[in-house]
């Protein structure tokens, strides 16, 4: 479902991603690991169409599309979801209204009617329910003064309601206690399906006990220099990236 | 500049809806201001003698006074001789039903969208609509009357309850208090009165509409409440103008007077024509607008929604003499392209346990400059004031310029001030984030302007606060899409 080709990516003429080659299909998690600035965020703006990321070469195919060619909010509306790292405070607005705007402007996309209130409650009170959140967060203004915890809860639960074809999840890990990162965890797992593809961008190997990904890539300097199973992942976690950066050579050639 | 940048750029560039004229046949006077216009404006409204008095003692004043220059603005120098101080719709005798007016003004209406007919009726809104300097037509007169309000147009005060405009005129805003309300005190030609009598909760929203239709006519109305005691009346004001290249002149004054447990609440929709994208033209809107709260408990609240005017100069006031009064100001001030806002509050406290909030959001996009301006002074006398205060402002895109003065004069220790002020950019993050959720541009931009405007909607009557919404989603709305 996503094809990336030789993927080279600018940060105000400050090369960070210099030919990444990733190939995701339906069903698949794929976890991306690398030390920090090594370009693992980049990766997942780019794909959701972020401003300022310039392509330089390469190309992005999404379900037979050419997914550098939509803008952010056709993506989004295509099913391409990203959690993010740093949830987006939005002051005044409320939880409730921005979820159901979210639902109904996908809903109308779809050529689908607008959920009426009733219904809307019902969904937002189950997928609630299932990551382990409170009613009372439907009033809170959208993101402000949330918690760490309560930020990335709230990242799934706009993942639960929107059922995305593809979500990248930036570092949804960091900033949880183990049992937030259960909480959250058992939300990914649970949206786990023969025809959504996961790409789980992760610094720690701590998560990937949680989620397990069917390959795990090491991104170090802009460029995947290795790819493996799941016990790549523990292998990195025990011998640190610098082992990666040290036989990437070989691996690569 | 970055395309999200550019996104937010392009969709603040907008179009005034309200810019039609309307070939409806005037009165007017020449050009020029001089004790003779003053006595002729008076003359044609058939006034007292104390009153026209009262205009050349005015005048007097303000031909000594010099325009203020302390306000973040740059205005052209205004040419007072250049203006016509008088304006009417030729047609003044007094009408029973709509069917007797002016076809043309009606339709003035319809666009305006104001609520004269039937359904609008059914809404439970009665209007005092000015058109340039006259009041046209009031509604809901015969049932309000049962209950002893009176609404109607300030010359109609002025001839059928004298003793009441003579207690009250000026008793807020003195002709010498500034140099616009001296030049309003002595040209001023309509506006609407309101008169809400001991122990009457009124049970409609008043509302006043104005609107400057004729070419270099400026607009000078007087608005003038007075809430006995326990009274309550929520009163709301709305203008438009016609797209003009030259400037107009709007120097209005509003005075409201609340005595024991009185509540007044003021809500103000200000749509003047802003000017083009190039800065020409607009309204520049020099407004003084003041409450006194003199009775015990008594209770002045001010919403403004400022989208409107080229240039907007005005700080509607509280003087919190009765002990334990309370005055609120809860303002939006948006400006696009080359307005310039210079707007804020004054809240005087006097008498003891006094309140006041202040909630202030400004919105600057274009090239504009947005000020907040602020007083809090608490009083010797005013053991246990209370004041808090909260100025916010958005910046869309990099042109543009928010600037917060608030000022605080305390001489009773035993008071109690708080000041919050933020200044925050609309982000690309946020953008970004609300895009990626699937939300288009346009929705994501009212999104979260509406968000960050919600603690005044909510002070706004439930019909205007829809209206507001969509002004303001009109005055930000561009090409997107």
């Amino acid at each position: 479902m996503l094809k990336i080709k030789d993927l080279k990516v600018s940060v105000e003429d400050t090369e960070i991603l210099k030919g990444v080659n990733l190939e995701i299909k339906p069903g698949e998690v794929h976890a991306i690991m690398g030390p920090n600035g090594s370009g693992k965020s980049t990766l997942g703006f780019v794909l959701a169409g972020k401003d300022d990321y310039e392509v330089t070469s390469g190309s992005v195919e999404y379900l037979g599309e050419d997914l550098l060619e939509l803008s952010p909010d056709e993506r989004a509306r295509a099913g391409v979801f990203l959690g993010f790292q740093y949830p987006v405070e939005i002051p005044g607005v409320s939880n409730a209204n921005f979820l159901k705007m979210i639902i109904n402007s996908l809903r109308k996309s779809k050529g689908q009617e607008a959920l009426d209130s009733v219904a809307m409650l019902k969904l937002l009170k189950e997928k609630l329910a299932t990551l382990g959140m409170d009613v009372s967060m439907l009033k809170r203004s959208l993101n402000d003064g949330f918690s760490g915890g309560e930020k990335k809860r709230n990242e799934i639960l706009q993942m639960a309601v929107l059922e995305p074809k593809l979500a990248i999840l930036d570092e949804t890990d960091s900033g949880l206690d183990i049992d937030a990162l259960k909480v959250v965890s058992d939300g990914v797992n649970a949206m786990r399906t023969a025809d959504r593809g996961f790409l789980i961008i992760t610094h720690y190997q701590r998560l990937l006990n949680y989620i397990v990904p069917d390959y795990v890539h090491v991104l170090v300097d802009g460029e995947i220099v290795k790819s493996g199973d799941k016990s790549l992942a523990l292998e990195l976690e025990e011998k640190g990236y610098d082992w990666v950066k040290k036989t990437s050579g070989e691996v690569v050639s | 500049m970055s395309d999200s940048m550019q996104t937010l750029e392009k969709h603040t560039e907008s179009e005034y809806k309200y810019g039609w004229t309307s070939d409806i046949d005037m009165d007017t006077l020449p050009k020029g201001l001089d004790e003779e216009v003053v006595k002729l404006i008076s003359a044609k409204k058939n006034e007292p003698e104390w009153l026209l008095n009262w205009r050349l003692e005015a005048f007097e004043k303000w031909k000594k006074m010099k325009e203020p220059n302390w306000a973040k603005l740059n205005i052209k120098p205004i040419d007072y001789q250049d203006i016509i101080y008088y304006a009417a719709p030729k047609k003044q005798k007094k009408l029973d039903s709509l069917d007797e007016a002016d076809p043309e003004l009606i339709k003035t209406f319809e666009r305006l969208g104001i609520p004269l007919n039937e359904q609008k009726v059914l809404a439970g809104v009665a209007v005092d609509a000015v058109i340039d300097s006259v009041s046209v037509s009031t509604t809901f007169k015969k049932k309000l009357g049962e209950l002893g309000i009176i609404f109607c147009s300030f010359s109609e005060a002025v001839q059928e309850h004298p003793e009441l405009v003579k207690k009250y005129l000026g008793s807020v805003v003195p002709q010498s208090d500034n140099y616009f309300a001296a030049l309003n005190s002595a040209v001023f030609s309509d506006g609407s009165f309101c008169y809400i009598p001991k122990g009457v909760h009124c049970p409609m929203e008043l509302s006043t509409y104005f609107r400057i239709n004729a070419a270099n006519t400026g607009q000078f109305e007087r608005t003038l409440i007075v809430a006995e005691d326990d009274s309550y009346v929520s009163y709301l004001e709305g203008c438009t103008a016609p797209i003009r290249d030259e400037n107009q002149l709007h120097a209005a004054v509003v005075e409201i007077y609340a005595k024991e447990r009185a509540f007044v609440k003021y809500s103000t929709v200000q749509n003047w024509y802003p000017g083009n994208k190039d800065g020409v033209g607009g309204v520049y809107n020099f407004v003084t607008k003041r409450g006194l709260c003199d009775g015990f408990r008594s209770r002045i609240s001010w919403t403004q929604v400022e989208t409107g005017s080229a240039i907007t100069w005005k700080y509607p006031s509280c003087i919190l003499k009765g002990n334990e009064s309370i005055g609120e100001f809860y303002s939006i001030a948006v400006t696009n392209n080359h307005q310039q806002a210079d707007t804020g509050t004054k809240m005087i406290h006097l008498g003891k346990n006094t309140k006041s909030t202040i909630i202030s959001k400004g919105i600057s996009a274009g090239q504009s400059q947005n000020t907040y301006r602020g007083l809090v002074k608490i009083g010797k006398k005013a053991a246990n004031a209370r004041n808090f205060s909260e100025c916010d402002s958005l910046l869309m895109g990099d042109r543009c310029g928010a600037h917060t003065f608030p000022f605080i004069e305390i001489e009773n220790q035993s008071g109690k001030v708080e000041h919050e002020a933020t200044t925050s950019k609309i982000g690309a993050d946020q953008m970004f984030y609300c895009t990626q959720r699937g939300l288009d541009d346009e929705d994501a931009i009212n999104l979260i302007v509406n968000g960050y405007c919600k603690e005044v909607f909510k002070e706004l009557p439930m019909e205007f606060a829809v209206e507001a919404q969509k002004l303001l989603e009109i005055s930000l709305e561009g090409s997107v899409g």
